[in-house]
């Protein structure tokens, strides 16, 4: 059935599609009406779950991670200073091996105070041991989300997962969205049914002390388990290519990049503007091409290695920025392609923070500087920030 | 002598890795007695985060989740949530923690699980401090306490602020049931935790725990300590039933000085020390005293 509806409301019924059986979440702007439109959906009937107010984000993942323990497929919603309050138990939930799967409304940190659009939040997680997903439509975090349960859930994975929507850009903005029919996702995700789970009269501790010479193969495992992830991932996506008849392009998604001289690699929401300013110069007879980071993490490292060999210039735009290390999707690029002398020219740029707009124009800017750049020596060690006001926007 | 009512099955397996003398272990012995093995329990750091031992050994015949230090409240939501969806709405959800994840870090879990009205049992054991990282003051630490961050030395640093009164706080959260139990008195403990398990809504039980390290106390001396803390009337024995108050123990009031004198944590107090702590003693006990004869003069 296709319905007009916001990025929040395609993460509602993407829970929904999934039949999470216990949410637990904490408003906070731009998530609200993720939560809103769940409680509706519990309070209706519509959706045959338990609803958790808690009192905090923290407590919501808490809530969620002990319910998945429990035995129960799981879903929360937040943003910005909710996610970070939630570090401490995101680890928790990847490290108890938990699917609980999360939208992240991407937006901001304070100070100064900002509930726009940034990858910020997003991006300080990547060392907790989540699948994350940035997407580029509403159509594609109604998807992720049914995809993201069936990934997460795989025995072979079994982590939690994060669906990346950007602050109003998807959160706030309405467009068409297929919401698939409930048999078909039924038939496509079966019902969260753990190998592992609280069980009265089998008396065990889940997440108990040990030994240094027992923790690190706990890690391990994890480490693993994220590893098979990418091919997981690529496996669902195919099936829910053959199921529903869409597909996003797996971990790195490649825009008109086969030919290319300069190609930009940009996650979320701006992917979509990015496509428009592709087509855009290609009409003028420039090859250019775009790499969408769909999934953070795992990081597509593979497909970055193979793109760096074939194409002369990268120009990497990041949403956030690694203080003192540039962005983090540059910093973690350059540790996948490595020091070889064949690889592309390759230079970061910082734009959009605190939901600036990312313009058609800015990302041509973009372009024009990456074709112009023939050798990594001429490209200077800090990135350059896009579409300063009244300060130097290069630095030396 | 009359047959003791408390069931001589054991739901915690004998060993395990707290100190000798530990008063928390008992603490659970006797709330499995009283709940029953359709339990789970959800345990945040704290000591008994730990007694266990390590991974794969296990010492309970319920199963345990372990969760954050402040996140007792919300796991247990967690849980309770999971089992209603699986139709498993008999089994007892039990959240077990210290008194400093209880009345400090973790109060903001603990308030919003009581107002949600979380149908669940939430076991605060009280040693009085945070054993567990070596003895450090809790917002649960007695008026007067040596604890190694209030340390005596010469400024006479010791806790100086009141134990803050978790009872009261539950109390205002108008939870149907909320009790005192001692390990001194098993008989009156397993019968409030059966009560506790047969009442439905968000349950408190407040279980005075002592810690022979913490404590600077004998090991041999926790049974005793913990009846001189009810004797005394540093720790009544009492409930509150659908906001009804119920002294289950009257004692006569034995003299503080005899409880604080089993400690060291208490020897630096002085006289004038100790007959403070008797005369708030005193005031506290009037104060209970009156509420359970208002509640006896209404019904
Ligand atoms: C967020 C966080 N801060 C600090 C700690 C360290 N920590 C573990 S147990 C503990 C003290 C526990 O005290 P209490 O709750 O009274 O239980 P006890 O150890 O006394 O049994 C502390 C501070 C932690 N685990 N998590
Ligand atoms: S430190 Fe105290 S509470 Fe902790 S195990 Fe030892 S005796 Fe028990
Ligand atoms: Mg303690």
């Amino acid at each position: 059935m296709r319905k007009v509806m916001t990025g929040n409301y395609a993460s509602a019924y993407g829970a929904k599609a999934a039949r999470a059986q216990v949410i637990a979440a904490y408003p906070i702007t731009p998530q609200t009406s993720i939560v809103e439109k769940l409680a509706d959906f519990v309070a209706s009937g519509e959706l045959d779950a338990k609803f958790i107010p808690v009192e905090s984000e923290h407590s919501a993942m808490a809530a969620c991670v002990s319910a998945s323990i429990g035995g129960a497929r799981t879903y929360t919603a937040t943003s910005s200073h909710g996610l970070t309050l939630m570090h401490e138990v995101l680890i928790w939930a990847s490290s108890a091996r938990q699917p609980v799967v999360m939208t992240n409304v991407s937006r901001a940190m304070a100070p100064p105070w900002s509930v726009w659009a940034d990858h910020m939040d997003s991006v300080a997680q990547r060392d907790t041991g989540w699948l994350q997903f940035f997407c580029e439509s509403n159509q594609e975090v109604l998807d992720t989300i049914v995809m993201a349960y069936k990934v997460g859930e795989s025995r072979d994975v079994m982590l939690p997962a994060m669906i990346i929507e950007d602050a109003f850009i998807l959160s706030h903005t309405s467009e068409p969205v297929d919401v698939p029919e409930q048999d078909a996702v039924d038939s496509f995700l079966p019902g969260f049914d753990p190998d592992i789970k609280l069980e009265i009269g089998k008396p065990m501790g889940f997440g108990s002390l040990v030994k240094p010479d027992q923790y690190m193969e706990f890690r391990y495992k994890a480490m693993l388990a994220m590893t098979r992830a990418r091919t997981r991932i690529a496996e669902v996506e195919r099936e829910f290519e053959e199921a529903f008849g869409r597909g996003y392009g797996g971990l790195l998604d490649e825009y008109r990049c086969e030919d290319a001289d300069a190609v930009l690699v940009i996650a979320g929401s701006a992917a979509g503007t990015a496509r428009h300013v592709v087509d855009e110069l290609r009409s003028r007879g420039l090859r250019v091409g775009m790499a969408r980071l769909r999934t953070f993490r795992p990081f597509p490292h593979d497909e970055f290695r193979a793109l760096a060999k074939r194409i002369p210039g990268i120009a990497v735009l990041d949403r956030s920025y690694t203080y003192g290390a540039s962005g983090a999707f540059y910093t973690e690029i350059r540790g996948s392609v490595g020091p070889e002398e064949d690889v592309a020219v390759m230079k970061n740029y910082i734009a959009g923070l605190g939901g600036r707009d990312i313009t058609p124009k800015a990302i041509e800017r973009v372009f024009e500087d990456i074709l112009s750049l023939k050798s990594q020596s001429q490209v200077p060690q800090e990135p350059e920030w896009i579409g300063m006001k009244g300060m130097e926007g290069r630095m030396r | 002598m009359c047959p003791t009512t408390i069931p001589e099955e054991e739901h915690a397996h004998p060993g395990n890795t707290g100190c000798p003398g530990c008063g928390a272990n008992l603490v659970m012995r006797y709330l499995l007695k009283g709940l029953g093995e359709r339990t789970v329990i959800s345990i945040p750091a704290c000591c008994w985060a730990v007694m266990p031992g390590y991974y794969p050994s296990h010492c309970l015949k319920v199963p345990m989740v372990y969760c954050a230090f402040e996140a007792t409240g919300a796991s247990i939501s967690g849980i309770r949530a999971a089992l209603d969806v699986r139709g498993e709405e008999d089994v007892t959800v039990v959240g077990f923690a210290g008194d400093g994840g209880t009345v400090d870090i973790g109060l903001q879990a603990l308030s919003g699980a009581a107002e949600r009205e979380t149908d669940a049992i939430y076991v605060m054991y009280d040693n009085e401090a945070y054993m567990n990282t070596g003895i450090q003051r809790s917002g649960s630490t007695p008026w007067g306490a040596w604890t190694t961050t209030t340390p005596v030395g010469p400024t006479k640093d010791y806790k100086r602020e009141p134990k803050k009164d978790i009872m009261a706080i539950m109390r205002a959260h108008g939870v149907p049931y909320a009790a005192t139990v001692s390990v001194s008195h098993p008989e009156d403990f397993v019968k409030k935790a059966r009560k506790a398990r047969d009442i439905s809504g968000f349950r408190f039980i407040h279980a005075l725990s002592p810690c022979p390290p913490g404590w600077r106390l004998n090991p041999m001396k926790t049974i005793e300590v913990a009846r001189s803390a009810v004797n005394t009337r540093v720790f009544p024995l009492y409930e509150v039933e659908g906001g009804r108050v119920n002294i289950t123990r009257k004692v006569k009031g034995r003299p503080v000085a005899e409880y604080l004198s089993m400690q060291g944590r208490f020897s630096h107090l002085t006289e004038e020390e100790v007959a403070a702590i008797q005369r708030t003693v005193d005031q506290a006990w009037s104060v209970l005293e009156r509420e359970a004869e208002a509640c006896d003069d209404r019904s």
